[in-house]
């Protein structure tokens, strides 16, 4: 059975309000609170790689658990802007955490990359040991700051989550996850080789309106959860409109969903850690209470992983 | 009260404007529905015509205008 430990994250110190946007993009700041629910974001510094980002995240989880890096088996990492075809970002996080020839894989999957890399650790803990799942996103690279690509470049921020997940003890038991991919509108949501991100924002919003609260009902329904009883749902921070409109599909108060959004835009994959990261460090954890995660993004792939408070 | 009047009282609720666009003039473009209306109204059509809309035919551009839209329930009811 497994087990996650705690969580940590990172956001990059620079703060880009939507009044800083609005002149390069010919909008108001109030459109884009209206559009997104996003007041604010963060930017990483010119220097500032998804490498070192998750690098620091991953030494804010270690940290907060306190385990020694050389406990740690397996390390995944999400990412999915990625400044290079290959490698991916894993293998440097890990060398930069002294973890050694520890194997290292990446998972190239915009937004729900985080939840897929939860769902993985969660089945092989038990094989390998420790796993520490890094996600983290250099978002403002793939976005073009300018009038047209004005509907995406409101969404976006920097960051980097982190979880430790192991056998045996922890804060929340893994209990269930539900995964799904459909490639039938994958062209709707991608970034291509030359950016920036192109997004078929309508596909979105319809695909993950239905395939985020069936995910989530899933896995409450086979352990017999009723969505009310769920003290925390940690999603992907896409939207305020988009978490409001699950929570109302699901037949869960808002307010049991947590958000960051509008201090931290969209940092697709990384997002869904850095709200866990936070709730996890400011929430009264009751014994026995549901957490829910829950994710959509590129692909498409969507899921959700219901753990339990010890 | 036809297929086509059915939808106009679903659009109407959801975008709670009674000023429709003309049949074949797009929901969107004009600020008459927007990204997140459009789930509502699906709801709401599987609702009203009891038809089952699959995730593969959630294209927005199969709900772009009402004659699309009745176009698809006529061809789904």
């Amino acid at each position: 059975m497994a087990f996650i430990v705690g969580f940590g994250s990172y956001l990059p110190a620079r703060v880009v309000a939507n009044a800083d946007l609005a002149a390069q993009l010919d909008c108001t700041p109030e459109w884009i609170l209206e559009m997104s629910g996003i007041e604010e974001r963060r930017y990483a510094a010119p220097e500032e790689d998804v490498v070192a980002m998750g690098v620091a995240a991953a030494r804010n989880c270690l940290d907060g658990v306190e385990c020694p890096a050389a406990d740690i088996r397996l390390l995944i990492v999400s990412s999915a802007s990625l400044p290079q075809r290959f490698p991916g970002p894993a293998a440097a996080i890990a060398a930069q955490l002294g973890l050694g020839e520890t194997p290292a894989i990446d998972i190239p999957v915009a937004s729900a990359g985080s939840l897929f890399g939860l769902a993985l650790a969660s089945q092989l803990a038990a094989s390998s040991g420790p796993v520490l799942l890094v996600a983290t996103e250099k978002m403002s690279q793939a976005v073009a700051l300018q009038p047209d690509q004005r509907n995406t470049a409101i969404l976006f921020g920097d960051g980097a989550g982190a979880c430790l997940v192991r056998e045996g003890a922890g804060s929340l038991r893994i209990a269930d996850c539900e995964l799904g991919s459909d490639g039938t509108f994958a062209p709707d949501l991608r970034l291509p080789l030359a950016g920036p991100l192109e997004m078929n924002g309508r596909s979105v919003i319809m695909q993950a309106s239905r395939k985020m609260p069936r995910a989530i009902l899933a896995v409450l329904e086979r352990s017999g959860v009723p969505p009310a009883e769920v003290q925390a749902f940690l999603m992907h921070q896409a939207n305020q409109n988009l978490m409001d409109r699950v929570a109302k599909a699901v037949g869960a108060s808002t307010n049991r969903f947590y958000s960051n959004i509008r201090r931290y835009g969209n940092t697709s994959s990384a997002s869904m850690l850095i709200a866990a990261a936070e709730w996890w460090s400011n929430a009264a954890l009751h014994p026995g209470a549901p957490v829910c995660f829950a994710a959509f993004g590129a692909g498409f792939h969507w899921g959700a992983v219901l753990s339990i408070v010890e | 009260m036809n297929n086509q009047d059915r939808i106009a009282q679903i659009l109407k609720a959801v975008s709670q404007n009674p000023d429709l666009p003309g049949a074949d003039e797009s929901l969107f473009d004009g600020g008459y529905l927007d990204s997140f209306a459009l789930p509502e109204v699906i709801a709401a059509l599987e609702k009203e015509f009891g038809i089952k809309i699959p995730d593969s035919d959630l294209n927005p551009r199969k709900f772009e205008t009402i004659n699309k839209i009745v176009q698809y329930v006529g061809a789904s009811s």
